[in-house]
């Protein structure tokens, strides 16, 4: 079980918080001008890495906020966290 | 060396030790005309047909690690093919018409055991859905029928059927042709088999990059073992797809998540059958070890470590418990993790990509084991014609791209 830093209660258990993917996907300001193969990459296309990846996570058990948590996807090492909207 | 009676017999008497390696591991040569990156169950199968059925015989395999030391030899075996929609069907079910006759195509005993694969159902949403896959595959022909609580007991006499539990099982969808197969068996089997028809199967061999002309052509593989040439390459490998296609400048809509599995102690026979519950997360068979071979769920987060967390197996251990009271004191002897690789729709994606000459297959995420002769034999036809097969037609990367999803996520719910 990982233990998370949540920016604003500090670490808890893993089992508090809700995985909620890839971060720094933005909506598309305006999707009737985007193509379908811009949609999909918005919609499905995920960078999986190996390696460093940035992801959100919601403290469902506890502020109720998400968050954002650069994680190292081979040892699962949490390098840091930081609030949602901010640049990793 | 054929496998038969005789050779068992004059092998005995020779104390075992006449037996030739299985398959050849030839040096790489410096080009082939395809090369398959992946060797575990799918990427070995494929290489079989190409060999095998298309008479493409300049082919290597290429591994990082050991035959069938990914997903192929960490998964829990479980056969089925009672999905949802038709495209679906069509390739699960194509896989196990191949299962029944491949120990006798192979000659080797990939020991297939259509022992009946059990769904349970545990609410009113449950036998909803459940009821909704007999009548659909009943009507493309697959064998799915319901029970009640006590024919289910009756199938599988160590099910609790009480009320006092937590989920009390209302019903059950019941594959009899489902069941299992060992899995190294499989791995071992294709590749004896392509090597035999003139197949390099190179282990130790991890591709870094694929290379490509300017006109955006696939045109070999840069590997740990050296360069390799390459018309047609096939990136069969399953977790790791995603860090492969990016070599080649693909996006794919793929994430890796750890999914774990674990085995008790063997014990004399208890187990029938295939028992599965998406509801409460567990699902579980007896190997013909005796072990009681276990699934647990996949990790929250995406993740290449290869050891889901133990928080996943209690919760699994907790339904089982519940499930079956008898096995409450059995010792689980060992646990592990696999990386399976998820799409959107938990459907795979077979067939083109947008560089030519680059294949994929992968997405089997957490149930391609049973797909394992269907896949390979659909992947080899597609990359042989240079158009997909007619099953894996619906399986490309564009249905993204144009909607066309094929939803399993009921199907194929937690894992298997
Ligand atoms: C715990 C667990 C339980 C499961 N239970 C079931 C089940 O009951 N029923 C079912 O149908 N399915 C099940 N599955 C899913 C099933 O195991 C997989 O879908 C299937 O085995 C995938 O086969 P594959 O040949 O595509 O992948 P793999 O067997 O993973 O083969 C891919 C290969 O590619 C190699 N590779 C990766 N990167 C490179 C590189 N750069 N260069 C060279 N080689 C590389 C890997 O080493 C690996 O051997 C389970 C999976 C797990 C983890
Ligand atoms: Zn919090």
């Amino acid at each position: 079980m990982l233990i998370i830093p949540c920016p604003y209660c500090g670490a808890r258990p893993e089992n508090e918080f809700r995985y909620a993917g890839e971060a720094h996907i933005a909506r598309p300001a305006d999707p009737e001008a985007l193509s379908d193969a811009a949609w999909a990459d918005f919609l499905y296309m995920r960078t999986n890495p190996k390696g460093r990846h940035a992801e959100r996570w919601r403290h469902v058990h506890g502020c109720g906020r998400f968050f954002n948590c650069v994680r190292d996807t081979v040892t699962d090492r949490i390098e840091r966290t930081y609030p949602a909207g901010t640049a990793p | 060396m054929k496998f038969s009676l005789r050779t068992l017999f004059t092998q005995g008497l020779a104390g075992q030790s006449g037996w030739p390696e299985q398959w050849r591991s030839p040096e790489p040569r410096a080009a082939y005309d395809v090369i398959i990156v992946g060797g575990g169950g799918h990427g070995l199968a494929t290489a079989y047909y190409l060999a095998a059925e298309l008479g493409v015989r300049n082919v290597a395999v290429l591994e990082k690690g050991w035959l069938g030391g990914g997903n192929t030899g960490r998964n829990t075996t479980i056969i089925r093919s009672n999905y949802l929609w038709d495209e679906s069907a069509a390739i699960y079910d194509h896989a196990v018409k191949l299962w029944e006759g491949l120990a006798q195509e192979l000659n080797y005993n990939v020991m297939y055991s259509p022992r009946g694969v059990m769904m349970l159902a545990h609410t009113i949403h449950d036998q909803q859905v459940f009821k909704r896959h007999v009548h659909a595959n009943r009507l493309n022909g697959i064998d799915n029928e319901w029970l009640t609580p006590e024919q289910a007991q009756a199938f599988c006499p160590p099910l609790n059927i009480g009320k006092n539990v937590r989920y009390p099982i209302t019903g059950a969808a019941l594959q009899r042709r489902g069941g299992t197969a060992r899995h190294d068996a499989v791995a071992w089997g294709y590749a004896r088999g392509a090597s035999t028809r003139g197949v390099d199967i190179i282990q130790n061999c991890e591709v870094t990059g694929i290379e490509r002309n300017v006109a955006g052509a696939v045109t070999g593989v840069t590997t740990t073992r050296g360069r390799i040439g390459a018309q047609k390459v096939g990136v069969v490998a399953a977790g790791h797809t995603s860090v492969l296609m990016a070599m080649a400048g693909v996006r794919m809509p793929l994430e890796s998540f750890p999914l774990q599995a674990l085995v008790s102690e063997p014990v004399k026979p208890v187990f029938p059958c295939v028992v599965m519950s998406n509801t409460i997360h567990a699902y579980i068979s007896q190997s013909d070890k005796g072990e009681l071979v276990i699934g647990a769920g996949t990790d929250a987060y995406t993740s290449y470590s290869q050891t889901g967390a133990l928080h996943i197996a209690e919760h699994t251990l907790d339904a089982i418990c519940e499930m079956f009271p008898m096995f409450r004191r059995m010792r689980m002897l060992r646990n592990w993790g696999g990386i399976v690789d998820v799409t959107p729709d938990r459907s795979p994606i077979i067939g083109h990509t947008p560089v030519p000459g680059l294949f994929v297959n992968c997405g089997w995420g957490t149930g391609g084991f049973k797909a394992t002769p269907g896949s390979g034999h659909v992947f080899a036809h597609t990359i042989a014609h240079d158009r997909p097969h007619p099953i894996a037609a619906p399986f490309t990367l564009e249905r993204f791209t144009t909607g066309r999803l094929i939803d399993e996520a009921a199907a194929a719910a937690v894992a298997h």
